[in-house]
């Protein structure tokens, strides 16, 4: 059997992954995209301790707890999507670094 | 209906009148003319006409002097009681009263016809200089005529106060509001001497009268709180009808030397008449006053102020002669009457009978006889005193309206010839008698009274009561007196050979014309009084006449007093009395009648030279006075006051203060305002300016940043919490 510090230490790549990409793609399509691998990298830490603490037993939180994950992250990739396609109808632009209008 | 007469009532009402007068023309009236003169007339009518009832009534008392007319209201609280103020009328009140209700009315009615009222008004008049006459065209050709007065309701507004303050001095039952009454004239003679305040001459007498006359009030005032302070009461009949106060004040000594309080009081209340009676040394205001109107001296010299004077040493005789009886030696305050008064008399004589203007000669006259009544006072002859100022007040207003009429019909005659010359000198005048007759006759009868022309006119008996009384006190009074008697004698009958006998010696006195009957009616009304006023005082002892009398006014008067008047008849001053009267007449008129031109020398000036000279300039007293006190004043006010203390020290000050402000608020500036309050609030605006601009290097406004801030953020507090807590 896989030990969990395998997944453990996947779901950390994956959300280091996430990260980087948030914190440097320009497109913000691609700043999206960073937030679900975050998102994902959660629902594997989410999956994994559930298999090692109630495997075989018929507590289903975590599996829920995924699932709710899920409907945020779609919802939240919905809501996001939409709002680049409005600032990209207004300024023609998908770039974060041209998004600075409360520059102070 | 009888209530309304009640005398109490009037008596309130007397004063109340003419002020009231004075306060409707003041503030309403006084664009009208008729409306304020009518006013004016019904104010005097009125009092005059209450005067008379409230006389009638008070003469039906029994032992008046020692149950006055009275009534009383609560003026003021002094501590735990009232000062009140009162009316009453006693006999002196009874004989002031009425010449002063008397000549006042008659000098009221004389105004209108005095300042032109009818007449047109004059294209070159201007208010504060008297009428310069008008050009009228009569059936083809124009001449000048008089013009009417351009400030006449302010005038009579003034008179009427006048008026009133002389009313409210008499019937006061108290020394205090005798004073007020007697400053209120005080004012009131300032501002009518001053009527014609464009005239440079006329402002410098309203304010010499004023000052002069303060002199003596400031010593009156002191006499008053004096009395005040010893007695607690100022009423009359507190204090002079007391024995018990009269004797405490004779007994008690003050602390001027030697002097009882009673001395002491009195010495200070008569320092108020040499000032208001203009007795030497305060006598130099009344002959400038006649820079006034006419009527105005009249008003202060007959009538009214200089009457003030003697009337309240008269009403303080018990006070001055207290511890006095006839035949001891005189107390302080009446050995100093007496002398002042005496050489006043013979003083202001001399003077008299040098003077050219006919308003000055009067003056001087007036002077002279006020220092009659005084010495009388002085010498204790107290009803020959009321009685000489009851019969002057009539005989003087005569005499200054009558010189107030020929001043006019010559101002007349100056106008329609065009005379340009002085219409007050007498030595332009003459043969006035033919032109103005009716002035004539009445200026005589009042000059016949001035100069005590025997047994038929009033001055007469005042002036033979005097001097019986004098000879029986003091010799050195009686040759005095009858030497300055004998001096007015003289020149009253210059004074009539000049204006009214021979022939005209200018144009303007042969064209003069009688004046208008407003002014003439008052006259002949005085005239009457200066002839029968007198027949109330003749002497019981008088030889013939004597027994029709029953001496009614020496009684009358006599009763104020608490012991028998000094009065004593023989033949001596009789026949004295008869030969300067006469004596003095003729000579005047000797000397005078050949007095042909204006330009010559005066005949008097021929016998003595430069003393004529020294008298005429009135013996140098206001030289004297200009040199020792108004000179210094000036200089003191010019050198000391204004270029040293109020220049130099006051200034200094002012401005040391001034700079030592300046320099602490400077160093207050630039001390600590400027680093300390503004360094501060300049410091903490740009302080928070400053980290404002370092802050919003941080509002990059990228939110990849900003999450990488966070992420950071959150990376130090994972750091921070486990080395905490591990």
């Amino acid at each position: 059997m896989i030990p969990l510090s395998w997944y453990l230490i996947l779901a950390a790549v994956v959300m280091f992954i996430g990260l980087y990409g948030v914190l440097t793609r320009k497109n913000l399509i691609g700043a999206l995209m960073g937030i679900e691998l975050m998102l994902n990298s959660v629902n594997i830490n989410l999956v994994a301790f559930w298999r090692y603490l109630h495997a075989g037993k018929p507590e289903m939180d975590g599996l829920v707890f995924v699932a709710m994950v899920f409907v945020v992250a779609a919802a939240e990739t919905a809501v996001g999507l939409a709002l680049i396609i409005s600032a990209y109808r207004r300024r023609k632009s998908v770039d974060a670094n041209d998004m600075d209008l409360l520059k102070g | 209906m009888a209530e309304l007469l009640a005398p109490e009532l009037l008596l309130w009402l007397i004063p109340a009148l003419p002020f009231a007068a004075f306060v409707v023309i003041a503030i309403f009236t006084f664009r009208s003319r008729k409306l304020s003169h009518s006013i004016a007339l019904v104010g005097a009518g009125f009092s005059f006409t209450a005067s008379m009832l409230v006389i009638l009534k008070a003469l039906q008392v029994p032992e008046l002097a020692k149950n006055p007319i009275a009534s009383q209201i609560k003026w003021f609280p002094t501590g735990d009681s009232w000062f009140l103020l009162g009316v009453q009328i006693d006999p002196l009140t009874v004989v002031t009263l009425a010449f002063v209700a008397v000549t006042i009315l008659m000098i009221f009615i004389y105004s209108v016809g005095y300042h032109n009222f009818g007449a047109p008004e004059g294209r070159n008049d201007i208010a504060g200089l008297p009428p310069k006459g008008a050009e009228v065209s009569h059936e083809g050709h124009t001449h000048r005529v008089p013009s009417v007065e351009p400030m006449y309701a302010r005038f009579f507004a003034l008179i009427s106060l006048f008026a009133f303050a002389m009313y409210l001095l008499v019937v006061s039952d108290n020394l205090l509001g005798l004073y007020i009454g007697w400053e209120i004239m005080g004012l009131c003679s300032y501002l009518l001497i001053g009527f014609w305040y464009g005239r440079e001459s006329a402002r410098k007498a309203a304010i010499k009268a004023f000052i002069t006359t303060r002199i003596g009030d400031v010593f009156m005032l002191l006499g008053l709180a004096a009395l005040y302070a010893l007695t607690g009461t100022l009423n009359y009949q507190q204090i002079l009808s007391n024995q018990i106060v009269l004797n405490t004040l004779v007994t008690s000594a003050s602390p001027i030397g030697g002097l009882s309080w009673a001395g002491l009081i009195g010495l200070l209340l008569f320092a108020g008449t040499i000032g208001k009676s203009a007795q030497f040394p305060l006598h130099v205001w009344l002959p400038d006053a006649m820079e006034g109107p006419t009527p105005v001296s009249a008003m202060i010299h007959a009538a009214t102020m200089v009457s003030a004077g003697v009337y309240l040493v008269a009403r303080f005789f018990p006070l001055i002669s207290a511890g006095w009886t006839p035949g001891q030696p005189l107390t302080t305050p009446m050995l100093v009457m007496a002398a002042v008064g005496a050489f006043t008399a013979i003083f202001a004589a001399t003077i008299a009978a040098t003077q050219n203007d006919i308003k000055r000669v009067l003056a001087y006259s007036t002077i002279s006889q006020l220092g009659y009544m005084v010495a009388a006072l002085g010498i204790g002859a107290y009803s020959a005193a009321v009685f000489h100022l009851f019969t002057h007040a009539f005989f003087k207003a005569l005499l200054f309206l009558g010189s107030g009429s020929v001043i006019h019909g010559m101002e007349h005659g100056a106008m329609h010839t065009g005379d340009e010359i002085d219409t007050q000198n007498m030595r332009n005048m003459g043969g006035l008698g033919k032109k103005m007759p009716l002035t004539f006759a009445t200026f005589l009868a009042g000059g016949l009274a001035l100069s005590g022309f025997p047994l038929i006119t009033a001055g007469f008996w005042s002036k033979d009561a005097i001097l019986s009384g004098a000879f029986t006190q003091s010799t050195i009074v009686f040759i005095t007196l009858a030497l300055a008697a004998l001096l007015t004698a003289f020149y009253t009958a210059r004074q009539i050979t000049l204006v009214f006998l021979g022939n005209a010696r200018s144009k303007a006195a042969g064209d003069a014309v009688e004046s208008r009957p407003a002014m003439t009616i008052p006259l002949a009304i005085l005239a009457v009084f200066a002839i029968a006023a007198g027949w109330i005082g003749i002497p019981k002892s008088f030889p013939l006449l004597g027994r029709m009398s029953s001496d009614w006014f020496a009684e009358f008067t006599g009763s104020m007093l608490s012991f028998k008047a000094v009065e004593g008849h023989s033949m001596i001053p009789l026949i004295t009395s008869l030969t300067v009267a006469l004596g003095g007449l003729l000579l005047g008129w000797l000397v005078y009648r050949r007095v042909k031109q204006a330009e010559a020398v005066d005949p008097m000036e021929k016998a003595l030279g430069g003393g004529f000279r020294i008298i005429q300039k009135k013996y140098l007293v206001d030289e004297f006075y200009d040199l020792i006190f108004i000179r210094p004043s000036l200089w003191f006010a010019d050198v000391f006051v204004a270029k040293w203390m109020d220049q130099v020290v006051i200034d200094g000050i002012i401005n040391g203060i001034g700079r030592l402000g300046l320099f602490v608020g400077s160093a207050l500036r630039n001390g600590f305002d400027a680093p300390v309050i503004n360094g501060a609030a300049d410091g903490i605006a740009s302080g928070t300016r400053g980290a404002g601009g370092l802050l919003r290097k941080l509002q990059t406004g990228r939110v990849q940043q900003y999450l990488a801030g966070a992420v950071g953020g959150l990376v130090v507090l994972v750091i921070v919490l486990y080395s905490i807590f591990k």
